[in-house]
């Protein structure tokens, strides 16, 4: 494989999968979000 | 008798008859570095024990690095076997706090333009020459974070590892310096004076807790050469984030983390002998690492201004370049800028999520890297 075609390979395929793992993690979080919201009458409880 | 005497005495010279201009250049380098590191405030963590480490290593018939060496037991223990670097970002994962970020999710998209510089930077090293492996090690300068360059590099380019942990962490000190122009040149007043309204979206304990495991099991399943990087991390922080292995995230935030920085310094230090680093391949990746940190900082703007246009201007560009792992002084940075052109905005918080997501976004990229050499057979399974 020449330098070029393992060069753009690497760049494009990395800067796309960074991308989409990270925008994946964005939705997994709203959604841990959304299952386990934060509840702040329990929290208050817990400081009192 | 006197042969005797004789013979001693040119064992006393001996030191000074082996000590060449290459063996001066470098104490006067490790000097610079023991001088940045002290006097200048940059880095001192690391740079102390680099310049040590790069003065020890090359006094003449010393044999630090020799098979017996005292700085090649470490090297060969803790940097050869990628070990250091890992329990470094044990202990970065249990400092960790990404509550900015699990805020507001959407940012995290800033930490992944935020490491674009690294896979540019690669083109650009292939360009003037590296072969494929060096010039891997050499652009991942551009993740902005050293246990990560330190990672890849002495996996790949051992050869290298001097040059790009002195480049990696000499630029993030240099983050203040090398951002705003950047910043400045890529946005409009109008865009720099855009006021991001406050953060309110408290997030659960479970949530906490549950973002260490779940981030591990997805990402590593993506991405699994790099399951060692995000497993350690995320160990650290779930560590932190439970309340209930104080002990184990206190030893590992403090004890681990101080005993590895002070032997992988010492040993990157090491890695610097005349003959290996006063080369010209050392000033292209010093070069390289400076084009790479510009890098990450164009295309972070340029994706915070993208943000910016499609939630009708709701988000300031200028935290696009808090999007690297420099944390938090890529987040002052932006906040630094946005006050300069806005008394009364307070873009911290923002510019702490995109840090935080620039944090993960450095080891998901070198991770995501990794898993895509391993797929085209650049590297072994």
């Amino acid at each position: 494989m020449d330098i070029w075609t393992f060069g753009l390979t690497v760049a494009l395929l990395g800067m796309g999968g960074t991308m989409l793992v990270l925008w994946v993690l964005s939705l997994l979080i709203l959604l841990l979000k959304k299952i386990f919201p934060y509840q702040a009458a329990a929290a208050e409880t817990k400081k009192g | 008798m006197e042969s005797a005497v004789v013979s001693g005495l040119q064992g006393l010279v001996l030191g000074i008859t082996h000590l060449g201009p290459g063996h001066v250049l470098m104490l006067a380098i490790g000097s610079t570095l023991l001088y940045l590191g002290i006097k200048k405030g940059y880095e001192p963590l690391l740079l102390v024990p680099i310049g040590f480490g790069a003065i020890l290593v090359n006094i003449p018939l010393a044999g630090m690095m020799a098979e017996d060496g005292f700085l090649r037991f470490f090297y060969d223990v803790g940097v050869r076997t990628e070990v250091f670097p890992l329990l470094i970002f044990l202990g970065i994962g249990a400092m960790t706090d990404f509550q900015p970020l699990l805020e507001n999710p959407k940012i995290i998209l800033l930490g992944a333009a935020g490491q674009f510089g690294i896979f540019l930077t690669l083109l650009l090293a292939l360009a003037v020459g590296f072969d494929k492996l060096d010039a891997v090690a050499v652009s991942i300068i551009g993740a902005c974070d050293g246990p990560t360059a330190i990672y890849v590099s002495s996996k790949f380019a051992p050869h290298l590892l001097g040059a790009v942990s002195v480049a990696a962490y000499s630029y993030m000190s240099l983050v203040p310096l090398i951002q705003p122009p950047i910043m400045r040149l890529l946005t409009t007043d109008k865009e720099r004076q855009i006021v991001m309204g406050s953060l309110k979206q408290p997030v659960s304990k479970t949530t906490k807790i549950l973002f260490p495991i779940v981030v591990t099991i997805f990402a590593s399943i993506l991405a699994p050469k790099g399951a060692p990087l995000i497993g350690t991390v995320m160990l650290g922080n779930l560590m932190k984030e439970s309340g209930v292995v104080d002990r184990l995230k206190n030893a590992s935030e403090n004890e681990i983390t101080n005993i590895v920085t002070l032997l992988l310094g010492l040993c990157i230090g090491a890695t610097m002998e005349a003959d290996r680093f006063l080369q010209k391949q050392t000033l292209l990746v010093l070069g390289l690492g400076f084009i790479a940190i510009s890098l990450d900082t164009v295309v972070g703007v340029l994706f915070g201004k993208l943000m910016c246009a499609l939630t009708g201007g709701k988000i300031n560009p200028l935290i696009g370049a808090a999007g690297i792992s420099a944390f938090p002084m890529a987040a002052r940075v932006a906040q630094i800028q946005g006050q300069r052109y806005n008394k009364k905005n307070y873009l911290l918080m923002h510019a702490m999520s995109a840090n935080a997501g620039g944090q993960i976004g450095s080891v998901i990229a070198a991770a995501v890297m990794l898993s895509v050499l391993q797929g085209m057979g650049i590297v072994g399974g």
